[in-house]
């Protein structure tokens, strides 16, 4: 059974400096609220694993929060650059930042090869192209019966993974539906987890059979945050603020001006001003 | 092919136009956002109401009536067959070799339509940081074949790339085959000037349609290798009313759409 906790007390618990931190949720379901939590309580030398880093990892990088970033395609989706990623990559700033690449095939994979308690995956990709050059994590390895050449990433283990989902019950399990991306895969592939969700409800009231559903045994820690995934969505709650996403593009292009956005709203907010952004908090 | 247009269009509009009329009423499309994006609905909206579109976030069979800004939009989802994981979409589908079209677009591509989307300059000291792959290093080995479409100029249709994300036709005749890939990769690349495909014989892109109005001059200008034109080149049909209003109200939709905050 998972602990319902508020979720500052939940970062407190569960994510250190140092971590190994795989924030999750592809375009769907992207745990900004934690994320925010993860600044405000100062979270340094971090370790970001996600495919698409999105603005909840231009925020963490242009804050200097991560050291090291695990990605396969970093940009701000349907408008362009993330601005606080380049600057990180091309300048330093505000700190040099690593960068271990890969294409979504391999990290799909690897989460998968994570979650299968599995050292390495092994797929048919990078054929012909670069990236195997300039990322040695990248190998290959020989079908022993087939003799075909295979890619083979190592296992994503992360020391936490941090998810939104629609909804708990009161025993700790979650559900999550409609694009569920690589969730189930990130969270069975981490030492802790910690959810944060719409809303915990008697009955998670799964709309099929085949909602996933998260037992409660497999997660560390469930804080509900209504909104929490502004401005990217919840389905069934809230839809994705793509007007948002575009105008992230001027904020973040300019570093004094993401530095004062930041303060605004994240430094002097907390997890609850996420909760303006559903419906019945308007 | 209904009547042409009458009216006029722009290079954009051409573009998107003639990259739907490359897709079929049972292709099987893995899309790439952007261009192809709105090509691919194009397609559906107007010669191929069959056609499946499947999105790298899992959404197989997307019907939206609106272009999604990212590759995950809840529309999607909403309007899918079915919507998988995304280790299944890479897994199964991908590299299960379910896709007939992958549908990609690029920063940059050379005469053999290997695309760059990672880096301009070098990758430890980049001038310009791009994305970077996603999905397209394996939708360009693994899907039955290849289109690409992107605006042409001096400064995306590149002599050398600095980098390859994506294998197109490697340095040529043989290069994929070499590789153990027997996927056809790049067949068509629908730009706003023209419609280049390789040659049979080299694999090195040649122009084979030029779009109404655009002179072979104005092509070769806007091209970073001395281009090749085909024996047979021909001039691509105008957009008809029909293609033009229809993807001018798709447009009108999503802009629209886009503006809005939840």
């Amino acid at each position: 059974m998972p602990s319902y906790c508020s979720l500052p007390e939940a970062i407190a618990a569960h994510v250190h400096d140092g971590d190994c931190v795989a924030m999750e949720g592809f375009t769907h379901l992207i745990p900004f609220a934690a994320a925010h939590e993860v600044l405000r309580q100062g979270r340094r030398h971090l370790t970001l694993v996600r495919m698409t880093p999105d603005l909840i990892y231009d925020q963490l990088i242009g804050m200097g929060a991560a050291d090291r970033l695990v990605f396969s395609w970093g940009g701000n989706p349907g408008v362009g650059s993330l601005h606080r990623l380049r600057d990180a990559v091309e300048n330093g700033w505000p700190q040099p930042l690593a960068l271990e690449e890969h294409s979504h095939a391999a990290m799909a994979n690897a989460y998968e090869a994570g979650a299968a308690n599995l050292p390495f995956a092994a797929f048919r990709g990078y054929i012909g192209v670069d990236l195997p050059k300039v990322n040695p994590r990248i190998r290959h390895i020989e079908c022993p019966f087939t003799g075909e050449l295979l890619a083979a990433v190592p296992a994503i283990r992360p020391d936490v993974t941090l998810i939104h989902a629609q909804r708990a019950d009161r025993e700790g399990n979650v559900l999550l539906d409609g694009i569920v991306g690589v969730q189930k895969q990130a969270v069975l592939a981490a030492k802790r987890a910690v959810v944060t969700v719409e809303e915990i409800v008697a009955d998670l009231a799964a709309p099929g059979l085949n909602a996933v559903v998260l037992p409660s045994w497999t997660v560390t820690a469930i804080a509900e945050v209504p909104g929490g995934a502004y401005p990217s969505y919840a389905q069934g709650y809230y839809r994705r603020a793509n007007a948002f996403y575009t105008q992230w593009d001027e904020i973040s292009r300019d570093r004094d001006r993401f530095r004062g956005w930041i303060d605004e709203h994240v430094m002097k907010q907390g997890p609850e001003a996420f909760r303006a952004f559903t419906p019945r908090g308007r | 092919m209904d009547t042409p247009t009458t009216g006029s269009f722009s290079a954009n509009e051409m573009m998107t136009i003639v990259a739907a009329r490359a897709l079929g009423d049972r292709d099987v499309c893995f899309v790439g956002i952007g261009a192809p994006s709105a090509a691919c609905n194009l397609a559906r909206l107007t010669h191929a109401p069959g056609i499946t579109l499947i999105y790298e976030s899992g959404t197989i069979g997307a019907r939206p009536t609106v272009l999604p800004l990212s590759i995950g939009d809840g529309e999607l989802c909403e309007t899918a067959l079915t919507t998988v994981s995304v280790p299944e979409m890479f897994r199964y589908w991908l590299q299960g070799g379910r896709i007939t079209v992958g549908f990609l677009a690029g920063a940059q591509m050379d005469r053999y339509a290997n695309l760059n989307t990672t880096v301009v300059g070098s990758y430890d000291k980049p001038k310009v940081r791009l994305p970077g792959g996603g999905g397209a290093p394996e939708i360009a080995s693994s899907c039955q074949e290849i289109f690409i479409t992107m605006p042409m100029s001096k400064r995306t249709f590149v002599d050398q790339l600095p980098f390859i994300t994506s294998f197109g036709h490697g340095t040529g005749r043989g290069s994929r085959a070499a590789l153990g890939l027997s996927t056809r990769g790049p067949t068509r690349v629908m730009t706003d000037l023209c419609v280049l495909e390789p040659d049979p014989d080299t694999r090195e892109l040649q122009v084979t349609s030029l779009h109404p109005g655009v002179t072979e001059e104005a092509t070769r200008a806007a091209c970073g290798w001395p281009l090749r034109f085909s024996d047979r080149l021909t001039t691509t049909a105008a957009p008809s009313d029909r293609e033009l209003a229809v993807l001018r109200d798709l447009q009108a939709r999503s802009t629209a759409a886009h503006r809005e905050n939840s």
